[in-house]
């Protein structure tokens, strides 16, 4: 058994594992952070992507007691004060999912990605998100809601306008 | 729990992790980003009894300039690698051919060192270590040796590195200046090279006076296209000239064939994709 240390979702967390414990099962077993999803098992597919110390990575591809000291962000951890992350809310509105299992994932590169370029063209999601399958191959929306979130996220990006607050009282 | 059991110990020097290697014998297995050792891992193709992670060596992941080389820690994660300025104004090549390695999630794990100790020859980063004379620095119980890259790649999988001895450092000498391009041809995004082409070249007043070409993929090891850069040098960077060089790519080589394509469908690949990457290289 090895000791790990680690931040999740602003979380500290201390265990004992096994070396040979990848991430992506501490995060789900021990956890219980089943929010990050295993599509795949072969580094192929990303569905397992959660960051690092800032940075995206496949948690299948990482032993959990390499995170030992580090601090980690799951999809769980996205959302501030309920309030949706706007990559998330982008992919909600631009209907960027259909079966949805690689979507945990494909926020996580998205977020990485766009606090690495803010402003990317079509051509530099596409690349940014190559190491991300979508099985459904839903592409084309899951494109248009990260070029959508990186506008939304622009420094002096208008907000949407709120719903309007429900009345009560008949003033 | 997918990979069969093994120990674990992450050294906080150079010292202690030759020291763990040499007690954990011949199968213990050195773990630098993880993003070959761990697919083999899963896939229990490795069953290491002991696993040394070299994560705790914080000065392994130094890129810096030393007199007229650039020399890079083995533990630089690839995107850092690629973003380094240094290597950018000097090692052009090495950060061209660094962005095209998998996507962006193995890109900040994955290391240079690792991706040149695994010697995969459909790497990357093999033919441009090569081409550009790279050095690589080899820590044993006995100190440290250089080894020539001329000399690193022995066979497939297999390199210069001994059985108790850790790569800590990949020195590449300056080609400020020089045209550079990496030309990769593959199916899929994320996916290992066909084939690639590596080249750099220098010019002056029209004529290249130095070529640098390294291939991916075409024999057990990264090869040097040595035909091609006698070939080049003294040539005006024209069409027809690059095209009558690369005719020398497949020098030399020993194309495999497998699933993905045919040794004689590789060297028309070389032919080609080193034409392309020449003339790319020279703008």
């Amino acid at each position: 058994m090895a000791q790990v240390r680690v931040t999740v979702d602003g979380v500290e967390y201390a265990d004992d594992v096994e070396p040979r414990m990848l991430l992506v099962y501490y995060l789900r077993e021990r956890l219980g952070k089943t929010g990050t999803v295993v599509g795949c098992d072969t580094s192929n597919c990303g569905a397992c992507t959660v960051h690092l110390n800032g940075r995206s990575v496949k948690s299948c591809s990482v032993l959990a007691v390499q995170a030992d000291g580090g601090e980690v962000l799951t999809i769980e951890g996205l959302a501030r004060d309920g309030e949706l992350h706007p990559v998330q809310k982008a992919f909600n509105e631009c209907h960027a999912l259909q079966c949805g299992y690689c979507t945990p994932g494909m926020i996580m590169a998205a977020v990485d990605l766009l606090g690495d370029n803010p402003d990317p063209d079509e051509q530099e999601v596409r690349e940014g998100i190559e190491g991300n399958l979508c099985r459904c191959t839903g592409y084309q929306n899951i494109v248009r809601a990260v070029q959508s979130a990186a506008k939304a996220m622009q420094p002096g990006a208008e907000r949407p306008a709120e719903a309007p607050a429900p009345v009560a009282g008949g003033n | 729990m997918i990979p069969a059991k093994f120990d674990y110990v992450r050294p906080s020097t150079v010292e202690e992790a030759v020291s763990a290697l040499q007690q954990g014998g011949e199968d213990a297995k050195v773990l630098a980003g993880g993003q070959s050792l761990l697919p083999v891992l899963r896939l229990r193709l490795a069953a290491p009894s002991l696993v040394v992670d070299l994560g705790g060596l914080a000065e392994l992941r130094q890129i810096g300039e030393d007199g007229d080389m650039i020399a890079i820690g083995a533990m630089a994660a690839h995107h850092d690698v690629m973003r380094n300025e240094l290597v950018q104004r000097h090692v052009a090549l090495l950060g061209q051919a660094t962005e095209t390695v998998a996507d962006r999630q193995v890109r900040h794990r994955g290391t240079l060192g690792g991706a040149l100790a695994h010697a995969d020859p459909a790497g990357d980063l093999g033919p441009v270590a090569l081409a550009l004379d790279a050095e690589f620095v080899i820590a044993g119980s006995g100190g440290s040796r250089t080894v020539p890259a001329s000399e690193f790649f022995v066979d497939y999988f297999t390199t210069a590195i001994g059985e108790n001895e850790i790569l800590t450092q990949v020195r590449f000498p300056k080609y400020t200046g020089w045209g550079s391009h990496y030309e990769k041809f593959n199916r899929t995004a994320q996916a290992w090279s066909m084939v690639a082409v590596a080249a750099a070249l220098k010019i002056d007043g029209g004529t290249i006076s130095e070529a640098r070409v390294g291939l991916a993929n075409m024999s057990s090891t990264p090869v040097r296209a040595t035909g091609v850069e006698q070939a080049l040098v003294g040539q005006a960077a024209t069409a027809d000239a690059v095209r009558a060089a690369a005719e020398h790519a497949t020098e030399g080589t020993d194309a495999p064939s497998d699933a993905d394509a045919a040794a004689d469908y590789r060297e028309h690949l070389a032919r080609v994709l080193t034409g392309r990457a020449v003339l790319a290289a020279a703008g």
